[in-house]
């Protein structure tokens, strides 16, 4: 990891593809070490085939988004879940 | 959804520096601190995408945002000097729904600035004008010297309006003549304690590049700033 890094600000366009409401104010738990936040203050590494996305409190992967041709991938492995505001 | 853009407009705001005014019909209007996805196709099909802040509140369909040409940059020089009016290019959103200002919410915003993290904050100062809004508003602006300002003319006009916000400048490498703080980077020092506002607890609108936002936040939380009213949004390397 470097400190090549944006803030999951930067998630809200692609995943504008997937869900109908904005998921960057949603707020996440992370299943490695329990930090609670928004999406958008996670630490998008986006120099992959890909864009993933760390806790800012222990640096694990808490989400990946990669487009191929024709799908998207979104892996969820690292959150615990999502608290979406309606 | 992508949708086209068309360029009716532009402003230089410092020499390496120009305002787009895009046109865009059936753009759904967006809130300060959102910002655009800007995608290029080239002839052989090879797409770029790039996000950008949006500078302004929306007008009849025309958005604004302001590009910084970065030389080796693979978007920016084209949108900056490649880009004439009447060309298109394709937009997504607007994006984003955390840093963002409602006009409306209580507590006083404090706004501090990086370089172009002007840009979205400028976005709320404007909108906070175009709804006649009295929400005290504070703006520390970072900018290596005065020329290098964005919206400079505007700016100072604001600072002038009884009802506007209160603007501060720190100068990183060369400062004015009689300032009284000589040009280094932001400080503790530079920012002021929670409570100026007297109008409920202040939320902290902070954008600039990464190494800016980190210093500001921890010096913002140790001032007493509540960290989770303090909002963050990091330029990173893949944003030019």
């Amino acid at each position: 990891m470097t400190d090549d890094y944006q803030d999951g600000n930067a998630l809200a366009g692609p995943l504008q593809e997937i869900f109908a409401v904005d998921l960057t104010s949603a707020v996440g738990r992370c299943s490695h070490c329990g930090l609670t936040g928004a999406v958008a203050t996670l630490r998008v590494y986006g120099r992959a085939p890909g864009l993933v996305a760390r806790c800012p409190g222990c640096g694990e992967v808490m989400l990946r988004l990669v487009q191929s041709a024709h799908s998207i991938w979104l892996d969820l492995t690292g959150t615990v879940r999502l608290q979406i505001p309606i | 959804m992508w949708r086209t853009a068309t360029l009716v407009a532009t402003r230089d705001e410092t020499p390496d520096a120009r305002t787009l005014v895009l046109d865009v019909p059936g753009w759904p209007g967006h809130l300060g601190g959102q910002h655009v996805d800007v995608r290029l196709t080239a002839e052989d099909g090879y797409q770029a995408t790039r996000s950008y802040s949006l500078a302004a509140p929306v007008d009849h369909d025309r958005v604004e945002v302001t590009v910084q040409r970065v030389a080796d940059g693979e978007v920016s020089p084209y949108l900056t000097d490649g880009l004439s009016l009447g060309d298109a290019v394709e937009v997504r959103g607007p994006a984003g729904g955390w840093f963002v200002w409602r006009p409306g919410e209580p507590g006083g915003v404090l706004l501090v600035a990086g370089g172009s993290g002007i840009v979205p904050l400028m976005a709320m100062i404007r909108a906070r004008r175009a709804v006649g809004s009295a929400t005290p508003f504070r703006l520390i602006y970072s900018v290596r010297s005065p020329g290098e300002r964005y919206y400079a003319a505007e700016l100072d006009q604001l600072a002038d309006e009884a009802d506007g916000p209160e603007l501060a400048y720190v100068y990183t490498r060369s400062a004015p003549a009689g300032s009284n703080r000589e040009a280094a980077r932001i400080g503790a020092a530079d920012l002021p304690p929670p409570g100026w506002s007297r109008d409920g607890e202040e939320t902290c609108f902070v954008c600039g590049p990464t190494s800016f936002v980190e210093v500001v936040a921890a010096s913002l939380v140790s001032h007493g700033y509540d960290p989770r009213r303090i909002k963050a949004e990091r330029f990173g390397p893949s944003g030019q």
